[in-house]
């Protein structure tokens, strides 16, 4: 069963999305100049815009289907959506952004646990402030372990560095790289730096234009 | 103070109950109406727009003449009221909250509907991406964020219920124990002679009220501000 398969079609003013494509990879980058489409893409995916035709399948199962009447709302889809300005709620403490999601869910085991996320993320000694206090990173990594938090089948990263300054961008790296070794939860880097798919992706797709315009492995990308 | 008689006493709790029970009862309509004008666009949305600042513009005794079409006793409304429910709004303090809530409707929705529409929805867009359903969002998310809007909102309320006197007047006329409030007492002082006194000292009495308001809803507001920036 194919992972993630993207058949859509929307369109708002001149921007034309066309984007079809197919991955089994569960460290996939879509990659592309700033103004291609990417963040569009990702909204499509988490559905947060609703394309005009075609359809998205995660795990076979379908999110939309033009055809068939099917749109399942964001809140139902479990993606992890970790946006680029962070979007931290400023009037709930960081224990309180993280516990979020985990509000939605059904009670009961959680295959990922919160001190897991806090280890994994150093989040314990922010615990307890609110998002106003943190600088860009720490609000990056509270932001990443929100979505984790929410039990995603995916996890969408939008640009993770582009918020930050030189010094924090080796700083959220580091977390980045563990993130990809725990492997909780497969995940899709929206980027347009081409050493954050080299650290993030097993698989690269090309997006210009709105249009996808081929895949490789990182592999052969590093190589090229 | 001395200038002050029982029926004044009564006039101020009279108003201070009037107003309170106004800004209360109508405040959850009032968000529900300023978060539909900011947040959606939809058909007989000016005309919606244009019918809940009506009492604004309008002049006070003419909204207060309609109401008395409507709820007064032979009114339809009023009918209705009575007939069902056992409820009589002409000349009771009901009536002259139901004026004041009319006509501090307007002011509430206008401040409250300005927080909601400083949000963009970005907030909401994360919180249903980690799976919260859309009532869930307003309730955690949309409306602590508009609280100091809704603080706002809810004293300039009052205070405009405080005030009310052209509706009132008109809807509910000037009854002791009913409908006289500090605003129509006040009235009525300046129409009979030797009335100065107890006219100034109701008249500092509103002003004591206005300013405790004020501040409590100061007070209010720094208290959900304040935590929100501690620094570490």
């Amino acid at each position: 069963m194919t992972f993630l398969a993207l058949d859509v079609s929307y369109q708002r003013g001149d921007f034309h999305l066309e984007f079809l494509m197919q991955t089994d990879a569960t460290a996939l980058a879509l990659f592309g100049p700033s103004g291609a489409g990417k963040t569009t893409l990702a909204h499509v995916l988490a559905g947060l815009l609703t394309p005009q035709r075609g359809s998205v399948m995660l795990n076979g199962i379908p999110l939309f289907d033009h055809q068939a009447r099917i749109n399942v709302p964001p809140q139902r889809r479990r993606i992890g959506y970790v946006f680029q300005d962070a979007r931290l709620f400023p009037h709930l403490t960081i224990k309180n952004n993280l516990l979020y999601g985990r509000m939605w869910q059904p009670k009961g085991p959680s295959p990922i646990a919160f001190e897991d996320v806090v280890s994994l993320l150093d989040l314990a000694p922010l615990l307890d402030r609110y998002p106003p206090s943190l600088s860009g990173g720490e609000r990056q990594r509270v932001a990443i372990g929100r979505a984790l938090m929410s039990e995603p089948r995916l996890l969408l990263l939008d640009e993770p560095l582009s918020a930050l300054d030189e010094a924090r961008k080796d700083e959220i790296i580091a977390y980045l790289k563990r993130l990809r070794l725990a492997a909780l939860v497969p995940m899709i880097t929206i980027t347009h730096r081409r050493e954050e798919v080299l650290l993030l992706a097993d698989e690269v797709v090309f997006v210009d234009r709105g249009r996808c315009t081929g895949a490789q492995s990182t592999a052969s990308f590093a190589a090229g | 103070m001395t200038s002050l008689g029982p029926e004044d006493y009564q006039a101020i709790w009279l108003s201070v109950k009037i107003a309170s029970v106004a800004s209360l009862a109508s405040l959850p309509f009032a968000i529900a109406m300023a978060f539909c004008l900011a947040r959606f666009r939809f058909r007989g949305h000016m005309l919606l727009n244009v019918l809940v600042h009506l009492p604004l513009v309008l002049p006070p005794v003419v909204t207060g003449y309609v109401l008395l079409l409507l709820f007064g006793r032979q009114g339809p409304l009023g009918q209705m009221l009575e007939a069902c429910c056992g409820i009589v709004l002409s000349f009771r303090w009901t009536g002259a909250a139901l004026a004041a809530a009319i006509m501090a409707f307007p002011l509430m929705v206008r401040t409250i509907r300005v927080s909601f529409e400083q949000g963009d929805g970005r907030l909401e867009q994360a919180a249903a991406s980690l799976g919260a359903p859309p009532w869930a969002i307003f309730f955690t998310i949309t409306l602590p964020l508009a609280m100091s809007g809704i603080v706002s909102g809810l004293l300039i309320g009052f205070a405009k219920a405080l005030g009310e006197f052209g509706a009132t007047m008109t809807f509910v006329s000037n009854i002791p124990g009913q409908s006289r409030t500090i605003a129509t007492s006040i009235y009525g002082y300046t129409q009979i002679p030797d009335g100065e006194a107890p006219a100034l000292a109701l008249a500092g009495i509103s002003i004591a009220i206005s300013v405790v308001a004020l501040a409590l809803s100061e007070m209010l507001m720094r208290r959900t501000q304040r935590h929100r920036k501690a620094t570490p």
